[in-house]
């Protein structure tokens, strides 16, 4: 009986209620709250892909060729088209988030919240425009 | 640590939201639907290998792969500590999320590197 004895220092009990790891799936707006967290795996997916890319331009034709080649598998297909709309969901709310982020001034006045959204509607247009330009070029 | 440097990584966050909502989209669109579908056609390695010998070319690829990872870092931290309650782990997903950022940005760093 030597063991020393395990003392407990004092606080008061904290009170926590169990949530369940489903906690969003509960209402409508915290379900869309995590699907518009959860794009970011979605933004790393694509970030993963391009590197892929990168890496077989590196390597030469053909390893590209089968880069292109494997993209065409319904497994990739699949999940590019669900990326794809994660990753527009992410686009249009980060657009729509944008002047609650940043108040916009000019003039002294504030540039009203749809002219902030429009701008950023519209410099998507254009850089989607100049992307797609320039790939199709190749 | 990662407590000290919170501004500038919520910082990159906002930056890799922004490179991912306006470029992400109609990359994803073309490289991973419309090219494998046959819709449109493919650029050729040729002409990707010169355009990315360009140093305008390499800056955006660099910009376009590295901001988004932390942007996806930050968030998914975040995430994970709401949406799993592992807030008990917090610095080994900390360290998971941006060592991954990282490590994307030093791969892509050295394989444009390795383009000439």
């Amino acid at each position: 009986m030597s063991a020393e004895p395990h003392y407990t220092l004092y606080h008061p009990r904290w009170y926590r209620r169990r949530v369940s790891v489903w906690w969003w799936l509960q209402n409508r707006s915290y379900t869309r709250f995590v699907l518009r967290e959860l794009t970011s795996v979605f933004v790393a997916f694509f970030a993963g892909l391009y590197l892929w890319q990168l890496h077989a331009i590196a390597q030469g034709p053909e390893a590209y060729g089968q880069f292109l080649v494997r993209l065409k598998t319904p497994f990739f297909l699949t999940v590019d088209a669900v990326a794809f709309f994660f990753v527009l969901f992410h686009a249009i709310t980060w657009f729509n988030l944008t002047p609650k982020a940043m108040v916009v001034r000019l003039r002294g006045k504030r540039v009203p919240d749809w002219v902030v959204v429009g701008s950023n509607y519209a410099a998507w247009l254009v850089v989607s425009g100049a992307v797609a330009l320039v790939l199709l070029r190749g | 640590m990662v407590e000290r440097i919170t501004p500038l990584l919520w910082l990159l966050f906002s930056a890799g939201g922004t490179v991912a909502a306006l470029l992400f989209p109609v990359h994803l669109f073309l490289t991973g639907l419309a090219f494998p579908l046959g819709w449109l056609e493919a650029p050729r390695q040729e002409f990707l290998h010169r355009l990315l010998t360009h140093p305008v070319t390499r800056l955006y690829v660099l910009v376009l792969i590295s901001l988004p990872l932390f942007h996806w870092a930050h968030r998914f931290r975040y995430t994970l500590y709401d949406g799993l309650q592992l807030k008990h782990l917090t610095t080994l997903i900390a360290v998971l999320c941006y060592g991954a950022a990282l490590g994307g940005t030093a791969m892509t760093a050295y394989l444009l590197w390795t383009i000439r």
